[in-house]
């Protein structure tokens, strides 16, 4: 039953994508009447039992959709991470440059210690040792690359939060890669079509000159899809996508019973991912 | 008075030559550049910024550093600099050409550039960069051309460019806070995210810029019969010595900050600068040479300049050493250390070191040539206008 009100959710998130800026879309987004009318951001669950005398973090409105990253599932299946990435370079026309410093890489595999680099790396346990962390743009509610871009080429879709590109509009000057603190973003230091090994029709190629980077499936959601790595780990819980904000969504669940960790939260970039290692 | 620049003795011309040869390297470089894409430079996903934005950062500084000349003698009624303002002036508009190609090298879309002018940005700290840069570049044509047209008709200045040259001061300032903020304001990069940034830059500005100023009056005074005057040279020597005094216990803060504290993000672009990172039982230590030769020939310059005061001695050979051991070591701090070293480690905390290419030094080269050509072109016709203002 869960599964079929996500499907909803995202076909509706979808339709809005391809309805462009249309306003009423918006209050169908979300499950929740108040969150559609704008002033979720009251809705703040910490609000409601803050037991830490902390500063809370000011939230957004609207929708904003976030994923978690379940490491349970991944320790035993790390085979299924190479799936989901392998799903996503398809999807997306991502090329495969054999040199490092060319690379483009959307959702790419990382050792705990590069994925969380601020975190204490000794003593950790064999399982976090081991294996590999999936790493990729976070969508923050607050990204410092959009903050940086001179030309508004990346910048956040209002209706979703989604960070986004503008492929024609980008002049290449990459402020945004020495902004973002996760290194989620790639150059195209040369054509990258030539290496992409399987052609996807639906989603354009890039040209040489611009930087890319995961667009959280965007022109997925607008086909009432699901994310292409999210859609390969179905059914395991690997991954959960959905609205941050919407109090009822699938993924607010899982957020309100597990312990989750954000990658570098002192950036204050407000990440959108979130991970139960 | 642009006809100043067609006559010249033989030295003049092979110089222009020399230029020439070069920038026409610089366009065979860019234009493969142009037609592979920026896979020809040394950068890459970790480095993403190399020489070009490393030469425009420290040629920003050179252009403000003009601000040590036109200072003095606008705002202090400062004389013996009236015969070299006109140099601090011209060297901020060859600087900031330079910076502006340095900028469009660096650009995976060239053609697109104008984007930063139709779709404004003000949120955006290049959008600001260049709304100074372009002003401060079209100020100082202004000033410099107004100035100058009056000198050679032996008149005073008309009443109306003073605004324009009050403006300016500021101006020199912004330049260079602006692009101190390119850096200083990005979460996540420790190096760079760091308030004595932009003071830092100032600092190292106005040594590099006069001391530019210095070599190219020695060059003058050896080849066309130039001399800046005793006075001026002291004072301008007086200014750079305590600029990099400043700009030497800036940096050393930002070591004690680093060791002091021993968080790992403060510590770790510094100890990739002077001792080398460790990581993973590799050491990469590519700058190191660059930054202790930087440490060598700032020490040097200072104690050469230090000398001469303490001792009371005046030489035009250690004044010019002194000039090129302070330039090549602020060149090495911020036209390579400071830029690359940010981006080491990258934010998954691996290490890539930049090498750039040949086609990018090439590249790197023609920019600066043709920053020299311009320059010896506006300094020639100074020196012309000054010349029959004499006779």
């Amino acid at each position: 039953m869960m599964d079929n009100k996500r499907r909803k959710f995202l076909k509706m998130a979808g339709a809005t994508v391809l309805a462009g800026i249309s306003a009423p879309a918006i209050v169908k987004l979300s499950s929740n009447p108040a969150v559609a009318a704008g002033d979720g951001g009251h809705e703040a669950p910490a609000a409601a039992h803050a037991a830490t005398d902390t500063h809370d973090e000011e939230q957004s409105s609207g929708v904003r959709l976030g994923m978690v990253i379940d490491m349970r599932k991944f320790y035993q299946n790390q085979g299924m991470l190479d799936e989901a990435i392998a799903a996503c370079i398809k999807a997306h026309n991502v090329p495969q440059i054999p040199d490092p410093k060319s690379e483009i890489k959307w959702i790419w595999k990382a050792g705990f210690g590069n994925v969380f680099p601020e975190h204490s790396q000794k003593l950790r346990s064999e399982k976090v040792k081991d294996n590999q962390f999936p790493a990729l743009c976070n969508h923050c509610d607050n990204p410092s690359c959009v903050k940086a871009c001179p030309t508004k080429a990346t910048f956040v879709v209002e209706k979703n939060g989604i960070v986004a590109m503008d492929f024609h509009r980008c002049i290449g000057c990459r402020f945004c890669m020495a902004a973002c603190p996760y290194g989620a973003r790639s150059f195209n230091w040369q054509d990258p079509r030539p290496f992409i090994k399987e052609y996807n029709v639906n989603f354009p190629t890039r040209g040489r000159g611009v930087v890319e980077k995961c667009n959280f499936c965007g022109e997925r959601l607008a086909l009432g899809l699901e994310p292409a790595c999210v859609e390969v780990c179905k059914g395991t819980g690997a991954m959960v996508f959905g609205d941050l904000n919407d109090p009822h969504s699938e993924i607010r669940k899982v957020l309100d019973q597990e312990f989750t960790i954000q990658r570098k939260p002192a950036a204050g970039t407000k990440p959108s991912v979130f991970y139960i290692v | 008075m642009i006809e100043k620049t067609l006559k010249g003795k033989p030295a003049y011309w092979i110089w222009l030559g020399i230029l020439a040869s070069l920038i026409a390297i610089g366009w065979a470089c860019y234009f493969r550049q142009y037609s592979f894409g920026l896979g020809l430079t040394g950068m890459s996903r970790d480095v993403s910024w190399g020489l070009y934005i490393s030469q425009f950062t420290f040629l920003v500084g050179v252009a403000a550093g003009g601000l040590m000349l036109v200072l003095p003698y606008y705002i202090h009624d400062y004389k013996a600099f009236g015969r070299i303002t006109i140099l601090g002036e011209f060297l901020a508009i060859s600087a900031l050409v330079m910076c502006l190609m340095f900028i469009m090298a660096d650009l995976g879309q060239p053609l697109r550039g104008l984007n930063v002018l139709f779709y404004p940005t003000p949120h955006s700290m290049l959008f600001w960069d260049m709304c100074v840069l372009w002003g401060y570049l079209l100020l100082n044509l202004l000033c410099g051309w107004v100035i100058l047209t009056a000198e050679r008709k032996q008149v005073p200045p008309p009443k109306w460019i003073y605004p324009f040259i009050y403006i300016s001061l500021p101006f020199a300032v912004s330049i260079h806070t602006v692009t101190a903020m390119l850096y200083c304001g990005l979460p996540g990069r420790h190096f760079w995210l760091s308030a004595i940034v932009a003071p830092r830059f100032l600092a190292s500005a106005f040594a590099a810029g006069p001391s530019l100023i210095l070599i190219a009056c020695m060059v003058m005074k050896k080849f066309a019969n130039f001399d800046a005057g005793k006075e001026a040279i002291q004072k301008l020597t007086t200014i750079i010595m305590y600029a990099v005094i400043i700009n030497t216990f800036f940096f050393l803060l930002e070591f004690f900050v680093g060791y002091y504290s021993e968080v790992p993000g403060h510590m770790h672009s510094l100890e990739y600068l002077f001792f080398g990172l460790e990581h993973h039982g590799e050491v990469y230590n590519n700058l190191v040479p660059f930054m202790w030769a930087a440490t060598l020939l700032n020490f040097g310059g200072l104690g050469i300049l230090a000398y001469m005061k303490i001792a009371k001695v005046f030489d035009y050979r250690l004044v010019g050493t002194a000039a090129v051991m302070i330039f090549l070591a602020l060149w090495s701090d911020k036209g390579l250390g400071f830029v690359f070293a940010g981006f080491v480690p990258n934010p998954l905390e691996q290490v890539t070191e930049y090498y750039p290419t040949m086609n990018e030094i090439g590249i790197t080269i023609g920019v600066w040539a043709t920053g020299f050509l311009l320059l010896t072109l506006l300094y020639k016709i100074a020196l012309g206008v000054e010349e029959e203002v004499e006779h």
